[in-house]
């Protein structure tokens, strides 16, 4: 019977000290924190964000997005879906993201969460993953927590990617510079908050934040060329 | 005495692996180590509270409960008591409801896994065989009828 005790506390011990260990070691995700300055190469220039939609299609438009923005993902996830369907898919409207990752004092995990969608872009999948960012949004968005491990479980389970891929494009931080780029970009056009539309280079006031407000856009853009 | 014993140990295994799952609920313990698991996925759900309690908190408290009960029926005054092994049962059985429920929502809501919580199931389901089979063993023996002759 004292053997059992023995055996009890040594289980108890052990546990605890292993519990201890794990408190000590905490997530760093410090390097996507950080809004410094990225070295740019001639590549993140060359790239013009992620596109849906036919390149033949009579409008074009460019969303300047930050995944961490709950307006864009509340866009994102209930007019989007409306607007791929209705606007999208029949060829009237080719769709271009960009990244315009918002400053850290608010948006601790743009840049991070973009550099999740820019790896999955490197499987095709940058939709699914953005779809996923944002089906997820309250779980991650404007929290004190690391979510790279919920990208990464996201990246895996909804996305299907090849998760060692992933897992070294993540390791390697490559897209930081194209994203600081399309940052840059958008400031220079000027961008001034997200989600910002260009619609065949025009920006577009948001008044009303409705995909019915974008068939109205399109419709009277393509409306003379339909009189023609 | 053996079921009671193994009973312990478990809870107490289970009682650490959910310890652990609750100091990350409450941000004590910064990351989980779940190796190829989704542990965040499912420890970030809507299911992972219940009225803002962290499901880790249950499972704390039913190990500790069991571990406890297990340990005083281990005493030497309550060994030959039946009532223990008959409420080890009932506890392991109401845990064992409660883990398969969390596993469901693993499968086919949040379908991600976490491999702390299905460890912590698979240790719910072995303390449920032997607590049932303490309690099958400490059933009161009924006499052999009587033989009777052509």
């Amino acid at each position: 019977m004292k053997r059992f005790y023995w055996l009890l506390a040594a289980v108890l011990l052990g546990g605890l000290a292993w519990i201890w260990i794990g408190s000590k070691s905490r997530g760093t995700g410090t390097e996507w924190v950080a809004e410094t300055k990225v070295p740019e190469s001639k590549a993140d220039s060359q790239f013009t964000g992620y596109v849906m939609g036919s390149d033949t299609a009579p409008v074009e438009v460019v969303e300047y997005a930050d995944f961490e923005c709950p307006i864009c993902a509340a866009w994102g996830s209930v007019q989007f879906p409306v607007i791929k369907q209705q606007l999208i898919a029949t060829g009237k409207v080719r769709w271009r993201l960009r990244d315009f990752p918002l400053p850290p004092t608010t948006h601790l995990w743009s840049r991070l969460s973009a550099h999740a969608v820019a790896c999955a872009s490197e499987q095709g999948k940058a939709w699914e993953m953005i779809d996923a960012l944002f089906a997820h949004h309250r779980m991650w968005s404007q929290r004190p927590e690391n979510p790279e491990k919920l990208f990464r479980g996201w990246a895996q389970d909804l996305v299907g990617l090849d998760m060692a891929t992933y897992d070294a494009c993540m390791a390697s931080g490559r897209y930081r510079g194209r994203i600081q780029y399309s940052r840059e970009e958008g400031e220079a056009r000027p961008v001034r908050g997200t989600p910002t539309f260009f619609v065949n280079g025009r920006e577009w006031t948001l008044r009303d934040v409705s995909s019915d407000a974008f068939q109205h856009v399109v419709d009277s853009i393509l409306a003379p060329r339909r009189r023609r | 005495m053996r079921h009671r014993q193994a009973i312990a140990l478990l809870a107490l295994v289970g009682l650490l692996v959910s310890l652990y799952l609750w100091l990350h609920a409450i941000g004590v313990i910064a990351e989980l180590k779940c190796g190829t698991g989704s542990c965040e996925v499912v420890q970030s759900s809507s299911y992972a509270r219940v009225a803002g309690v962290p499901v880790a908190f249950f499972g704390v408290v039913g190990y500790l409960v069991l571990f406890v009960t297990a340990l005083v029926g281990l005493q030497p005054s309550f060994l030959p008591k039946r009532s223990l092994s008959v409420l080890l049962a009932a506890l392991a059985t109401g845990g064992l409801l409660f883990t398969g429920y969390l596993t469901y929502l693993e499968a086919f809501v949040i379908h991600a896994w976490c491999r702390w919580c299905l460890g912590s199931a698979g240790i719910v389901a072995v303390i449920w065989v032997v607590a049932v089979a303490g309690w099958r063993a400490d059933l009161p023996v009924s006499p052999p009828s009587p033989r009777t002759g052509p």
